[in-house]
């Protein structure tokens, strides 16, 4: 028995898609220019797919911090947290995070999924419950797959749906809500207010991600707990370096007294290597720089306003009303048209995200544009005239 | 196995999603007999906690996987109170 047999279903219907002349699964970035432009197929590229919101890849401070943390502490820790995989910078990093977030506590761990994984899986014991918005991303339902809480899914960014099932439980049991302040498919914000609150109401302790939302929302650019005016409502709030932060990472703060022995059930945090010094330092650079970067964020929401004003004029199915993020997604037909259509739009030099389901809510076929901070006016116009001309070319009617 | 009651309202429940009006008993099977997506499965689970006020864990859907076996599991649940 093959054991990779079980997968063919999956290499068929990859083999039934209509690429011709890219795979959006295989795409190689050959030569990186700006935040902005790469050379993708030997071709001068405009990246509209990145998370890099806040454009903050080639943050001259965070660069040289990098670097000197190269010379000086070399290039791995080679170990754990919990063993030889703590260093100054980890901590200084950690302490940074914490006072950028107003909260007493930081754990950093290696990535933003690990970050999730190892709260929500050390937070969920065997007589508990999680509660969770159906379109949560992966990180999410591994973190709950891998904890032995009892696990309670509500419609996505529904309110009422989520009270209903909170009714259902224990009044005594331990309950952890964990919602999302942006979602990152389609690029929609939560009801961060009301869901917090009623969870409250009911006696759940909470978990907000601000992996999509970290950067840009708030004042501080803490996100939408911030920006809501919520933040006291969230006893845990997890985010990454991945996005915003330019680098690679997650993090976890809170106020709650006893977090820190969380650095000694989670797996996820103990079980792995370390951040490089490296990483954490132009981490630290970056975190200190996007707390100041009031004229970077008002920028990232002009782009962002200017693609979904342009692309709705052109008639494009938009997936929100308005620019609710940096994320504007654009509902295609069918697999057929979305596939030609990213192909295409690739060929006409822009790089964007194609969503397919499963990753993507009620089997919607998406084109996922990301815009950053360092995208000029003149980009985002561009962009929108190669999606006009992407949708004449594969024939789709706008 | 599970009471008619029971299985009457799941029978509702599901009615609208037999596109191909097969004919419904407890051996139905979700996924190939009735075809039905991941996405289309969720929204029927909530419709059926709605319905008999109770909760069904994501964790014990994987178990789930024909109508008699859903019954059976709303039975017992609707019965821990």
């Amino acid at each position: 028995m093959d054991l990779l047999d079980k997968f063919d279903s999956i290499v068929d219907l990859r083999a039934s898609l209509p690429f011709k002349k890219a795979d959006p699964f295989k795409v190689v970035i050959e030569e990186v220019i700006s935040e902005t432009e790469a050379i993708i197929g030997g071709k001068r590229t405009i990246l509209a797919g990145t998370n890099n919101y806040m454009g903050m890849t080639f943050y001259q401070d965070a660069i040289d911090a990098a670097k000197k943390a190269l010379d000086d502490f070399g290039t791995g820790t080679t170990g754990s947290r919990v063993l030889n995989g703590t260093y100054g910078g980890h901590k200084a990093l950690e302490a940074k995070i914490a006072d950028f977030y107003g909260m007493n506590e930081c754990m950093v761990f290696s990535t933003g999924y690990q970050a999730n994984l190892g709260i929500i899986s050390a937070l969920g014991g065997k007589d508990d419950f999680v509660i969770i918005d159906a379109d949560s991303h992966a990180s999410i339902y591994d973190g709950c797959a891998m904890g032995n809480a009892t696990i309670v899914r509500f419609k996505h960014n529904d309110v009422e749906h989520m009270e209903r099932r909170l009714k259902r439980l224990p009044a005594d049991a331990g309950k952890l809500v964990v919602v999302e302040g942006m979602y990152s498919m389609l690029g929609d914000a939560a009801p961060l207010k009301e869901l917090l609150e009623v969870a409250k109401q009911y006696g759940c302790m909470t978990l907000v991600d601000e992996a999509h939302s970290m950067g840009f929302c708030g004042e501080n650019g803490r996100g939408i707990a911030e920006e809501l005016g919520v933040e006291h409502l969230a006893d845990f709030i997890v985010g990454t370096f991945s996005k915003s932060v330019g680098t690679v990472g997650g993090f976890a703060v809170s106020n709650h007294p006893k977090f820190d022995v969380l650095r000694f059930v989670s797996r996820p945090y103990i079980f792995t290597a370390s951040l490089p010094p490296s990483v954490v330092a132009s981490a630290t650079a970056s975190v200190e720089a996007i707390k100041r970067s009031g004229n970077r964020r008002a920028h990232l929401w002009e782009n962002a306003r200017q693609l979904h004003a342009g692309l709705k004029d052109a008639g494009f199915a938009m997936c929100t009303k308005t620019a609710e993020s940096p994320i504007i997604a654009v509902h295609l037909p069918d697999v057929m048209i979305g596939t030609k259509f990213w192909e295409q739009l690739l060929e006409e030099g822009v790089y964007a995200n194609m969503a397919a389901p499963p990753a993507t809510p009620s089997g919607m076929f998406l084109l996922r544009i990301s815009v950053c901070a360092q995208h000029t006016s003149a980009q985002i116009d561009e962009i929108i005239a190669r999606f006009k001309r992407t949708a004449e070319i594969v024939g789709l009617e706008v | 196995m599970a009471q008619t009651a029971t299985l009457d309202t799941i029978y509702g429940l599901i009615g609208p999603l037999n596109k191909k009006s097969i004919e419904l008993s407890t051996s139905t099977t979700f996924a190939a007999d009735l075809e039905l997506d991941s996405l289309t499965v969720m929204d029927l689970v909530a419709d059926i906690e709605d319905d008999f006020d109770i909760i069904l864990p994501l964790n014990m859907l994987p178990d789930l996987e024909n109508i008699g076996q859903v019954a059976d599991a709303v039975e017992t649940i609707v019965a821990k109170g």
